[in-house]
């Protein structure tokens, strides 16, 4: 009696949040991978003219476009120049493991030493906070062909420029913007996990005769091995979904054709949402759906990876 | 095997060097200089590493004291006697130009609209996770934790489509239409609920059980006691969802057509901060430009002062879980 109460109790409690996520989480993942193998769909009306796998085949370049198919010219895989996906993973495979080695060097750096501990805590903290299109304009200018960057290396680099930049110096520059924003975090992280490593563990290797060094190899290195796996996880899965940063270095979101020889540098999300943005929506929505199903499947092969491999390295 | 013959190396070493005739003295004098030069090394990669991390921030404010030559130029310092000139000019050209304040109102007011409903419909909703016993509880939050697997991008697309259908988006839409259409997908956030409801967890049964032995019913006991008890975990939850409404970009960006009616990260890189140059084309002003980006970025610094020690608690504990 008392439990049966309890429990239609339970879901007026649970009824607000439920009724949000079925219509904006739990309707939305359904309908959009259904969407996504839909022949001809039109995100207005609704109709559509049976299954299919075009969708997948056209993005993926594997199917030449239809009269009627939607227009939208920007390419999302493609072995001959970038493309959203190689660009994503270019983006991915850069950004996170160069950030994850600077974000572990600066917390070790900033555990061993004592004075200005917590001012360098808060220094290296600070980027957490910040609005990632806001900074993206200061990086822009900052690198912008006549900007601070070339003056104080004395360069004539046109980095970011609108037409004449080539593919791999916007790619720098993007990266570099990537890493800045995603070193606090990190940071912030590790060494929450280094303060609660037992202090026992150096006092021991220290009367072995381990240098510091050593010890912050052998020891280090695996008991923050959690934290590490998480960290990895986490920012793999951001860096798949890049795009603010794009928009706030490159701002060249609002147009939906391509201006020949811009490098958008456009990922798997920033197709997604220009193809929102180009107006077209009604006949692009099932081409925007398999990228993202596609985006969905990336991360979740990769999440799997990851914890099959952090298997046999995390220590604890 | 070979393992063992470097073990056994390493054994006799260790036995051997206290007959090697060493100075105590001249060792320790060896370790100390050693230990410096390492302090002075780490000391100086973190002070380098420190300035990188610091410049942007430091650019953005003196470059909006700057004149358009001055930045193109590509300056550092500013000159001192026209920086305050410079920078009243661009903070007031800034502050008409984008209608910045119209803008920082109708932010905080999704803001707040968004975090109050969020913090109610997380905590009834992690209370229910954590105290009561119903069918299907677990299956339930495991559902909810595997949705934040999925990206938002994904759920962006259909949701697009569900407000436009809904009629709130689309090239006529009002004030309150914007609105709504920005507030309604963003209430339900599931890495709350899973936080809250932790938090819950923690306080302990007994309290509870004592309390319905006392016919306190639940309505009472989750307002009186629990909720003051995890009132730190509330404050970082309000916290957090307000600078990260502060930050939106994307879902704005895609659902209000009228800028003015947008939020304050969309409004800055629109392209309003241009004057058209000889050739008729705009020319982006960078100075009115990191004028409109220490608008953006100072709230959010100022908040981080006060409120470091519940966003420190809130991001590093998503990570212990790892």
């Amino acid at each position: 009696m008392d439990t049966n109460k309890n429990n239609y109790k339970a879901w007026l409690y649970l009824a607000p949040v439920l009724v949000l996520m079925a219509v904006f989480t739990f309707f939305p993942i359904i309908n959009t991978i259904v969407v996504s193998f839909l022949k001809d769909y039109n995100a207005t009306t609704g109709a559509h003219s049976g299954f299919t796998f075009y969708n997948y085949a056209y993005i993926l370049g594997f199917a030449e476009r239809y009269e009627g198919s939607g227009v939208y010219n920007r390419i999302f895989f493609s072995f001959e120049g970038p493309s959203a996906f190689w660009n994503t993973m270019f983006i991915t495979f850069v950004t996170v493991p160069i950030s994850v080695i600077i974000a572990l060097l600066i917390s070790i750096c900033i555990h061993n030493i004592k004075p200005l501990q917590k001012f360098f805590q808060t220094i290296f903290f600070m980027p957490y906070v910040t609005n990632v299109i806001a900074i993206g304009m200061v990086f822009s200018i900052i690198f912008s062909s006549t900007g601070v960057f070339n003056q104080i290396l004395r360069l004539n680099v046109n980095w970011i420029g609108e037409t004449s930049a080539t593919w791999l110096s916007c790619m720098t520059v993007l990266c570099i913007y990537i890493i800045w924003t995603a070193l606090p975090y990190k940071i912030l992280i590790f060494l929450a996990g280094l303060q609660g490593i037992d202090q026992q563990y150096f006092d021991a290797a220290r009367i072995d005769g381990a240098s510091k060094a050593k010890a912050n190899v052998r020891i280090v290195l695996p008991l923050l091995s959690p934290q590490i796996l998480y960290i990895s996880v986490t920012s793999f899965i951001s860096a798949f979904k890049e795009y603010g940063a794009i928009v706030g270095l490159l701002n060249r979101s609002d147009s939906s054709v391509a201006v020949a020889g811009t490098h958008d540098l456009y990922t798997i999300v920033y197709y997604i949402y220009d193809m929102m943005k180009s107006g077209n929506w009604a006949v692009s929505s099932q081409f925007a759906s398999a990228a993202a199903v596609i985006l969905l499947i990336v991360i979740l092969l990769f999440t799997l990876v990851e914890l099959r491999v952090s298997k046999k390295m995390v220590v604890y | 095997m070979n393992k063992r013959k470097k073990k056994v190396i390493g054994t006799t070493l260790v036995l051997v060097s206290p007959y090697k005739e060493v100075d105590p003295l001249k060792q320790a004098k060896k370790e100390k200089r050693r230990t410096i030069i390492r302090l002075i090394l780490i000391y100086a990669f973190l002070s380098i590493a420190g300035l990188v991390c610091v410049f942007p921030f430091y650019y953005m404010v003196a470059a909006s004291g700057m004149t358009q030559d001055e930045i193109t130029s590509g300056k550092m310092v500013p000159d001192l006697l026209s920086f305050f000139d410079n920078l009243a000019t661009n903070y007031y050209e800034t502050f008409t130009r984008l209608n910045y304040m119209s803008h920082v109102g109708s932010t905080l007011l999704i803001a707040f609209t968004i975090t109050i409903f969020q913090v109610l419909t997380t905590i009834l909703a992690a209370f229910a996770f954590a105290r009561l016993e119903f069918k299907g509880r677990d299956v339930l939050f495991i559902a909810f934790l595997a949705t934040m697997m999925v990206p938002g991008e994904l759920l962006a697309i259909t949701n697009y489509t569900t407000l436009s259908n809904m009629g709130l988006t689309g090239l006529n839409q009002n004030a309150f239409q914007a609105f709504l259409a920005v507030v309604l997908p963003l209430i339900a956030s599931t890495f709350y609920i899973y936080l809250l409801r932790q938090n819950f967890k923690q306080i302990p049964n007994e309290l509870y059980l004592a309390a319905k032995m006392d016919g306190t019913s639940d309505w009472k006991y989750l307002w009186k006691v629990m909720v003051p008890i995890a009132m730190p975990t509330l404050i970082t939850i309000t916290i957090l969802s307000i600078i990260g409404q502060w930050n939106n970009y994307v879902w704005p960006s895609l659902v209000v057509y009228n800028d003015d009616y947008t939020m304050i990260s969309v409004i800055i890189r629109k392209g309003y901060l241009s004057l058209q140059g000889q050739d008729g084309a705009p020319v982006l002003q960078y100075a009115w430009q990191m004028a409109s980006a220490v608008l953006t970025v100072v709230p959010l610094l100022i908040l981080f002062i006060i409120f470091r020690k519940y966003i420190m608690k809130g991001t590093s504990r998503a990570g212990i879980k790892g």
